[in-house]
């Protein structure tokens, strides 16, 4: 298990920069998150820190040794690709044991680690299946027992979860997290899918453009965006018009800043509430989702979302005239 | 699909299907049911009103050791052209497939392809001019080496492989560079960060991977220089008499029509069973 460093890093493909002069740590045993829309470099940073590419400049340090010229196949890492990529000519095992016949561990010690490693993701009696006899979950499950088999010092995963369904994806979250907890391994994702970032990780990055636009732990980029990007990629936002401003309390005195408000931070009533923020607005639809509710209400012309406990919400008619509230210290400021 | 066909499905298959089948019929089946009946033949009926049916045609191949020998000459000669059309085609679609990109690549793939296009006779004679004694081989050789220079290649085995080499080689680059091309990059990718070097990734991914191409190539090859006379002809000269030349002789030159045809029927069956006792192995390998 190592420390991942990036300094500096920057990458250009012809006249695109891929990577701007990214700067970020990976703690040892951290499984940290690469979020980003498509194009901002978030896979690019993944497959730099494998090895399949190499920074133009600034170095990448995983452990104690500087790997930036080194070529994947030396760098001692684990991988796991959208797709799973396992070997179809090759049995469960076989896949499994393919890193570790490279290493030469010698005969024994293979199949011990093999069916260690398939233990641990619950696979122990498919040893002998081929790839195309097993379910996209199972894939996925070899395809992690494989990228871990041979204790790499750092565990990249790409989209690992995004070729399955909704119910197995969830399932699949719980899983990687328990095996990464139980091998403390050094694990870094990249994702588009903010839900999958914020239920795995410790630490998300944000990318765009290839920068590195905010870093830190899920709840604190959630609640405090530095960005009006950050703010908008994570979560989802209700940004407050100026005309509204004056009549709230508001945090850091308001100057220079752009204010919204999380949609499951609102509160809806019929009269307006004491003691919190609150606007006239205009219900114009009531989704019923089960448990959760989602409304879309038009406060000064804008079409603002708001999410609640269903039994919550009063029962009010369609376009009926309403208020939305919510507490101060809800309020999301941004810089302008 | 077949259990739930309806009878009115059943003639609609039937009429769409049966283009195919009357081309088949007249482009295979008849013309190879008149060969089969003239090797059972004394004379061809339209020649000799006394014709009668007879085993002596399969019999002669039995009885005269020369057609059994000239058989084993030309499996021989197939089979090493084979190897080295893997030998050479193999590394060139590996290269074509995975290593070049973009523009490269169609350049080189035309460049491949181009001879496939050029008559073969064309490219056979091209290789005589080639080949001959004091031919551009030599004089080139001798141009740029300060001693003298004789390779005797013309009217050699050599020159036959070199031919039938040159002429068969497309399909195995063809058929091997679709099997490479279609593996998922992914898959080369894994084995890297597994840390496996190009060797591993050749012998144990590449290679399975892409063997059902590669032996669909050979199979291309082999098959038709078992049977082949044109380059054997005009490249062996006199050592250029194998098992093809000699059908080729019944037919046009000797009008032994039934002969031609029972040796054709012998060397059919006997590619075929050399399919039948290798299928196994093939078969196994490919999993």
């Amino acid at each position: 298990m190592s420390s991942v460093e990036i300094s500096n890093v920057t990458k250009t493909f012809g006249k695109a920069r891929a990577l701007n002069d990214v700067t970020i740590t990976f703690e040892d045993g951290g499984f940290f998150a690469l979020l980003g829309p498509s194009g901002s470099g978030k896979t690019t940073l993944l497959r730099t820190i494998a090895g399949f590419s190499f920074p133009d400049s600034g170095t990448i340090r995983i452990g104690e040794r500087n790997v930036e010229t080194i070529p994947v196949e030396k760098r001692d890492i684990g991988m796991m690709f959208q797709n799973y990529a396992l070997f179809p000519n090759m049995s469960v095992a076989d896949n499994v044991g393919f890193g570790l016949r490279v290493r030469k561990v010698g005969a024994a010690e293979e199949k011990r680690r093999i069916g260690e490693a398939l233990e641990l993701v619950q696979l122990g009696q498919f040893a002998n299946r081929m790839p195309h006899q097993l379910s996209g979950g199972q894939r996925q499950r070899v395809a992690l027992a494989r990228a871990i088999v041979t204790n790499p010092k750092v565990l990249l995963l790409d989209e690992p979860l995004s070729a399955l369904d909704k119910t197995l994806r969830v399932d699949m979250q719980i899983e990687l997290k328990r095996i990464q907890r139980e091998i403390g391994i050094t694990t870094i994702f990249v994702t588009h899918d903010q839900e999958e970032a914020l239920t795995l990780s410790d630490r998300i990055g944000i990318l765009r453009d290839g920068r590195l636009v905010q870093v830190g732990p899920p709840r604190e980029v959630y609640d405090r965006p530095n960005s009006a990007f950050s703010a908008e990629f994570l979560g989802e936002t209700n940004w407050l018009p100026e005309a509204v401003l004056p009549g709230l309390s508001l945090p850091g005195g308001g100057e220079g800043f752009r204010f919204a408000v999380r949609p499951e931070a609102l509160g809806l009533s019929a009269t307006r509430p004491e003691g919190v923020n609150a606007l006239e607005a205009r219900l114009e639809q009531r989704v019923f989702a089960g448990a959760m509710a989602t409304c879309i209400v038009t406060v000064q012309g804008q079409p603002w979302k708001l999410i609640a406990r269903d039994r919550d919400l009063p029962e009010l008619p369609a376009n009926a005239p309403v208020w939305v509230s919510w507490a101060p210290e809800d309020t999301v400021a941004v810089p302008a | 699909m077949a259990e739930l066909a309806t009878p009115a499905d059943k003639r609609r298959l039937a009429t769409l299907l049966s283009p195919a089948y009357l081309w088949l019929t007249l482009a295979v089946f008849l013309p190879l049911s008149a060969m089969l009946f003239f090797s059972f033949v004394t004379d061809l009926p339209q020649d000799a009103p006394d014709w009668a049916f007879t085993l002596e045609n399969y019999g002669k191949f039995l009885e005269n050791p020369v057609y059994g020998k000239l058989l084993w000459k030309s499996l021989k000669l197939a089979a090493t052209v084979t190897l080295f059309c893997i030998l050479i085609g193999y590394p060139c679609a590996l290269v074509l497939a995975r290593v070049i990109k973009g523009r490269a690549r169609e350049v080189l793939f035309l460049l491949v392809i181009l001879p496939f296009w050029s008559n073969s006779l064309v490219r056979i004679f091209s290789w005589a001019i080639v080949l001959r004694g004091n031919g551009i081989l030599e004089r080139t050789l001798e141009a740029i080496l300060p001693w003298d220079i004789r390779l005797n290649l013309m009217f050699t085995t050599n020159a036959v492989v070199i031919g039938l080499v040159h002429s068969y080689l497309p399909y195995v680059i063809l058929t091997s560079y679709l099997a490479l091309q279609a593996i998922d990059d992914d898959i080369i990718d894994a084995a890297r960060s597994m840390g496996a070097g190009k060797l591993t990734i050749l012998r144990r991914l590449l290679l399975p991977l892409s063997l059902p191409g590669l032996l669909a190539g050979a199979v291309l090859v082999f098959v038709p220089v078992v049977g082949s006379f044109m380059e054997p002809r005009i490249l062996g000269g006199r050592v250029g008499t194998y098992f093809g030349t000699v059908i080729e002789d019944q037919f046009v030159a000797v009008y032994n029509w039934p002969l031609g045809a029972a040796l054709s029927f012998v060397l059919l069956a006997v590619v075929l069973l050399i399919f039948a006792l290798t299928s196994p192995i093939l078969r196994k390998a490919q999993t």
